[in-house]
């Protein structure tokens, strides 16, 4: 059964996300709305995270690496109460804390990113830290399927078994297409989950915009057997709103007025 | 220095809980009782340095003072935007150690020349750029990193070089110190890194008057010690194993430009700058063979035709 608390909070990340695009005409609002399901599912049931207190010590660690995608993180960390809502308006604005890509300086981001291929392994070095002083928090990392082409992400990928970092979480936002074009075209990642599974991790190959498998998957990520857990979330670019999918075009483009308000009926419908 | 640094470290380590210990698969013979002795706090990552840095920025986050260990360009020019990135960004706690700086690894080519990164690394706010210039001041670095708090790149040499500073070394270095290793006439060497000890001997070999400064630290300098070496010289030769753009002596006279630019300064001392003129060296040959080479080396009449002017 979906948790319908889940799949209201994430129309809700998509239209403030959509808000914060519109009014600064900024880009990549597709991979915003491809990861909206991911970071409903996480923020609402997963992340040990308090709002009022997001340093302390013993929380989960969530690192977005795909930081182009930041509007809907600061969304969702807005709407949970990390700080103000009415802050998401400044976004890309002169003087305003909130940058275009993810920016540490937020209350609850840990890192900034922008530069593809970093998160992954800080998110190993964190995983690693909560193993040596034996701590029993997770470090979840959200990645694009582009920014896999990054060698850096492999030397991770490598390493984490050997390490046994059954604590980390990688999620890949599987949207199928990358700055240029379709990934298949510019270097195709199939078979992402054979591929994982070579590398000795653990994976769970799911539709990432369904909750229920989201769920089930998420839950099964808790279990610490000594491997590394990865999430291949099958996901449409620019999920919710008809004209934003699958398409390279909402990597760049910002919506006009009539887009905007078409986009905001399509979301609220759903 | 090589030794000396290890040996510091698990100094340090001991009464530290913090000093984190990484490695690039190399380092045989040098980590071993590093990794013997705290193996909670030393992990060999493979041959990675992205992701060693990258690591070693998500320890700092956790508390860890992390040291990441490699060869010369590995762990600098490799991972540099991870360094500018992940480490400098985030202002966190890890300190790059490269060994083997210049050309220490003289007949490996240029692969293993580390002769551009101070330059790169300088640019970098928040990181602190060190290049001690023997045993004593790589022990006395490796103590003040293990203490400040902040990024932190350590050049050091090979092993066995011999001790300039003596008896007991420079003792406790402050953050951007210079050290006074003889004071003398008009001339002044200003040497970083491992030419220290060439240095030394040009000067005491050849008996001239000259005044001998060793840096430990790039970035920052000591802007006060240093206007007083300004002043007190009517010449300054500054001499580094690295590139002459934007290396030590460009921050030198990047620091006495702005002094001038100021007015702050009443005379401006001449000066010459010995680096290597912007090429690579494809020859074989040992450390002292390259630099005579890339022409790292002192020319009395410089010393002398100084004194002599003055008089
Ligand atoms: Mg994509």
């Amino acid at each position: 059964m979906s948790d319908l608390s889940t799949i209201k909070f994430a129309k809700d990340i998509r239209l403030t996300t959509l808000e914060m695009v519109y009014h600064a005409r900024a880009s990549h609002i597709g991979g915003a709305f491809s990861m909206a399901d991911i970071l409903s599912v996480l923020y609402s049931n997963f992340i040990r995270i308090d709002p009022k207190n997001p340093e302390s010590v013993d929380r989960d660690r969530f690192l977005l690496s795909k930081g182009h995608a930041c509007t809907s993180l600061y969304a969702t960390l807005a709407l949970k109460g990390f700080f103000p809502k009415e802050e998401l308006l400044t976004y890309g604005k002169d003087g305003s804390r909130l940058l275009s890509h993810t920016t540490h300086k937020i209350p609850g981001v840990e890192i900034s990113a922008g530069s593809l291929g970093h998160a992954l392994s800080i998110s190993g070095g964190l995983a690693l830290a909560a193993k040596r002083k034996s701590a029993n928090w997770n470090t979840y990392c959200l990645v694009s399927d582009g920014e896999l082409n990054e060698g850096s992400n492999w030397e991770m990928i490598l390493l984490a078994p050997q390490l046994k970092l059954d604590n980390l979480i990688l999620i890949v936002d599987y949207n199928k297409i990358q700055s240029l074009g379709k990934v298949k075209d510019v270097i195709n990642l199939d078979s992402l989950k054979k591929k994982f599974e070579a590398f000795n991790w653990e994976v769970f190959d799911i539709d990432g915009h369904n909750h229920e498998e989201l769920t089930s998957a998420l839950d099964q990520c808790q279990t610490k057997n000594g491997i590394p857990k990865v999430i291949i979330a099958n996901t449409i670019k620019g999920k919710g709103v008809s004209f934003m999918e699958d398409t390279v075009l909402w990597h760049y483009k910002s919506p006009d007025e009539n887009q905007y308000k078409e986009a905001i009926l399509e979301l609220e419908k759903n | 220095m090589r030794t000396a640094f290890i040996n510091q470290l698990i100094e340090e380590a001991k009464v530290n809980d913090k000093i984190f210990l990484l490695v690039g698969d190399l380092g045989f013979s040098v980590v071993e009782p590093f990794a013997e002795l705290f193996p909670d706090r030393y992990l060999n990552v493979g041959i990675a340095e992205q992701n060693m840095a990258g690591i070693a920025a998500g320890l700092a986050m956790e508390g860890y003072n992390v040291y990441i260990y490699s060869i010369g360009n590995f762990p600098t020019l490799r991972c540099m935007e991870q360094i500018r990135y992940d480490i400098c960004y985030h202002n966190l706690n890890v300190n790059i150690v490269a060994v083997g700086g210049g050309y220490a690894y003289g007949s490996l080519g240029a692969s293993h020349h580390a002769t551009e990164e101070i330059g790169m690394l300088r640019t970098i706010p928040n990181l602190v750029v060190c290049a001690p210039g023997d045993p004593a001041e790589a022990k006395a670095i490796t103590t003040f990193t293990s203490n400040y708090v902040g990024p932190c790149y350590i050049r050091i040499g090979k092993a066995g070089e011999p001790d300039v500073h003596k008896p007991n070394g420079p003792g406790s270095l402050m953050l951007g110190d210079i050290l006074p290793v003889s004071k003398a006439g008009e001339v002044a060497i200003l040497s970083t890194g491992a030419m220290l000890k060439y240095v030394t001997d040009f000067v005491e070999n050849n008996n001239i008057k000259a005044s001998i400064y060793s840096f430990p630290f790039i970035k920052p300098i000591n802007s006060e010690k240093l206007f007083n070496i300004f002043n007190s010289h009517t010449k300054l030769i500054t001499i580094e194993e690295h590139q002459a753009s934007a290396g030590f002596g460009s921050a030198i006279l990047e620091i006495m430009n702005d002094f001038a630019e100021r007015k702050e300064l009443t005379s401006i001392p001449s000066l010459k700058r010995i680096a290597i003129p912007d090429q690579f060296y494809s020859v074989a040959g040992s450390q002292g063979y390259l630099r005579e080479q890339a022409g790292l080396v002192l020319e009395k009449g410089d010393i002398l035709n100084a004194i002599s002017i003055e008089k």
